[in-house]
């Protein structure tokens, strides 16, 4: 979901490493052998990687905003109840991945750090506001579908913590995308107004969510080297096809229409073509102007800001008790 | 007595324990995504889904106890600010960290002796809530209580915060020992349970955790007392007009 | 950042009575008790376990990937440790 190609490989990397351990590495990855975190690694995979991981982590993170933005106002108990489950599960793959970004040497508190100073990008997706009930079902539907599109392959990943953490990952969130379907299915079938309500919130994620996909393959510098590292297994450009042809039915079932007047169904290929994406729009949000890019980025920082106290103190009782402990262990002896 | 005194019993102390649930489970909703941590975060949103979840049994009885026709989210979104029970403790905005940790372990302090109790009740479906709700607030004490040990005995800001919370919401805990009519005659049917009979045990939770946290229990005086009876607090109507906007905005739609 | 990290555990999990505790994640913790709450509420959300271990990252010791050979490469020549490699008569039975 959130391989916007925004790596950037550093050349030099490469130079100065033995050709072959390259060599041997390269085997290893094609023979579909896992590569774990103390195994030797060429160091742009290593970088790719973290700010691969970090991106997915920050994301998963930023993401609980927009949801997490209509908990309180949840429209029954069920919902409630199934909206918050859903933030937190956010919550927590965000964790496993910043876990397996760890285990390449980097901190939480680092990745942290990059997040809140704006250093890191997060998935753009999130910066588009919630504005109705919905939103909460199109995120679900669109954004966790394009989500699972992504993240699928990424199980297979040549990377060990990263494969893990995405198979953990997809079978938690095999819910989100029904949840959000079956919220919005309710909404088109209880009442006119409500399926309207349903027509505009399609209408302003449906472009968003292919944008998630990343540039077209003709302007992505860097997915062959991600291909070949096996980090990556199919272009941008192959998922958004397989997002679309699976979507666009979807959307025909809940009797809406897809805010698109080039789409239409290819009989020969079998595929549905889609008209062209605002790529200007993209990289302008990207680049830190979309409706919420500050918003949410003051919401993580006020968080993270208030919350120091609270850490602090959770480290200085841990440090006091290991002090007592060791003074009773003196004392006894 | 009459069984229709006896239902209306019933149906007003069900709901008293519903609404609590449901407003703490809504006051600890508005963390989702702004904890301390992110193990914190995924934390406190276990403990705001279990009083969802008890929120959700307790309403849906007391609905049937009415017999007329009212579900959970018609009892949770289309009642008034002077229909609601709750006590005032669970209603108090989430402050900083330390207000909404010290408010769990006062409320879950309580809870969890009540529901302990509560298993022996003669009402059938209350018992079974009851004991599924015990092991629920048994981990949220040991939660709180943990926290609260780490906020008063960490660092100096830490342990003012702390204490400071610990005395802004002291005077919210006497309501929880109220007793009124509806709870007497229960109590008198074998159905609900006294609150006075759990008070030395609430006490000595708190103190054994606030003496561990360094924190001082402040002195029994002049307590607030208002939710049973539907008076609550001025935040409490900013609370409802959120968590009930959709239903109030779209009314009779199904969500 | 001046920050102190917040130290790294790692999470063990056993899944069900009778099984072995096995590696499932990690958490940042200040000390053991909270720990073993945050695992709890991390990896145990849809009831994957009735037991949790919590252990220092700093405490694992791990082998070295580039002794791989010469750690485990020696063991693959020793198939007389299979049962497979002795031959038992059929009309013996099951053994």
């Amino acid at each position: 979901m959130y391989t916007q190609a925004l790596n950037a490989r550093d050349a030099s990397d490469e130079r100065s490493e033995d050709a072959a351990l390259l060599a041997a590495f390269q085997a290893r990855v094609d023979a579909e052998e896992k590569i774990e975190p103390n195994d030797w690694m060429p160091e742009a995979y290593r970088k790719t990687l973290v700010r691969q991981i970090s991106q997915h982590a920050h994301s998963e993170i930023v993401g609980m905003l927009p949801e997490g933005n209509w908990i309180s106002r949840a429209p029954t108990l069920k919902r409630k109840a199934a909206l918050l489950a859903k933030v937190q599960d956010e919550g927590g793959h965000g964790l496993y991945l910043y876990s397996a970004a760890e285990t390449l040497g980097v901190s939480r508190e680092e990745l942290t750090e990059q997040l809140l100073s704006g250093k890191a990008k997060y998935s753009s997706i999130f910066n588009y506001p919630t504005l109705t009930w919905a939103d909460i079902g199109a995120i679900g539907w669109l954004v966790d579908g394009a989500a699972i599109m992504n993240q699928i392959p990424l199980c297979r990943c040549s990377f060990g913590p990263y494969s893990r953490a995405m198979i953990r990952v997809c079978k938690e969130e095999s819910f989100h995308q029904r949840q959000g379907y079956e919220l919005l299915l309710e909404m088109c079938r209880s009442s006119e107004e409500q399926k309207a309500m349903v027509q505009d919130a399609l209408n302003r994620w449906w472009w968003p969510s292919l944008m998630m996909f990343g540039p077209s393959d003709t302007d992505s510098k860097h997915s062959a080297q991600s291909m070949a590292w096996k980090i990556k297994r199919f272009t941008n450009d192959e998922l958004r096809q397989k997002f679309v042809d699976a979507t666009v039915p979807q959307a025909h079932y809940l009797g809406l229409t897809l805010p698109d007047p080039d789409l239409k169904f290819n009989e020969e290929t079998g595929h549905w073509e889609y008209g062209e994406i605002d790529w200007e729009e993209f990289s302008r949000v990207v680049a830190g102007n979309g409706p919420c890019n500050r918003e949410r980025l003051a919401a993580r920082r006020k968080a993270w800001d208030e919350g120091a106290w609270v850490r602090e103190a959770a480290l200085a009782h841990a440090e006091k008790r290991r002090n007592r402990r060791e003074a009773a262990r003196i004392a006894a002896e | 007595m009459t069984t229709t005194d006896r239902t209306a019993d019933l149906f007003a102390y069900t709901l008293r324990l519903a609404d609590d649930a449901a407003i703490l489970g809504q006051r600890l909703g508005e963390w989702c995504g702004h904890a301390p941590t992110l193990e914190e975060d995924i934390g406190l949103a276990n403990v705001a889904l279990d009083h969802i979840g008890q929120a959700r049994a307790l309403y849906t009885y007391a609905g049937e106890v009415e017999g007329e026709g009212r579900d959970e989210d018609q009892l949770c979104f289309l009642r008034h600010e002077r229909q609601f029970n709750n006590c005032l403790l669970v209603e108090q905005p989430n402050g900083d960290f330390a207000q909404t940790i010290v408010r769990q372990l006062f409320f879950s302090a309580f809870m969890l002796p009540l529901w302990r109790e509560l298993k022996a009740s003669k009402d059938a479906t209350l018992a079974a809530i009851a004991a599924k709700a015990e092991k629920e607030a048994a981990y949220h004490v040991r939660h709180s209580a943990e926290w609260t040990i780490r906020l008063g005995d960490g660092t100096t800001e830490s342990h003012e915060r702390a204490q400071a919370a610990v005395d802004h919401l002291w005077p919210y805990t006497g309501e929880l020992f109220e007793l009124d009519g509806v709870v007497e005659r229960l109590v008198a049917a074998g159905i609900a349970v006294d609150p006075a009979s759990l008070r030395d045990e609430w006490h000595a939770t708190l103190r054994e955790v606030l003496d561990e946290a360094t924190l001082r229990l402040p002195p029994d005086g002049w307590f607030q007392t208002g939710g049973r009876s539907g008076r609550h607090s001025e935040s409490f109507g900013h609370l409802l007009s959120q968590m009930q906007y959709m239903q109030r905005a779209w009314p009779g739609l199904r969500w | 950042m001046t920050e102190k990290n917040t130290p790294l555990w790692e999470v063990f999990i056993r899944s069900r009575t009778g099984m072995a505790h096995r590696h499932c994640g990690s958490v940042h913790a200040a000390d053991e008790e909270m720990a073993l709450q945050a695992a709890r509420d991390v990896y145990t959300r849809r009831g994957e376990g009735v037991s949790i271990w919590v252990v220092p990252s700093s405490a694992i010791v791990a082998s070295d990937p580039t002794e791989k050979d010469v750690m485990f490469e020696p063991t693959a020549s020793k198939i007389y440790r299979h049962p497979t490699f002795y031959e038992i008569p059929e009309e013996v039975g099951n053994m």
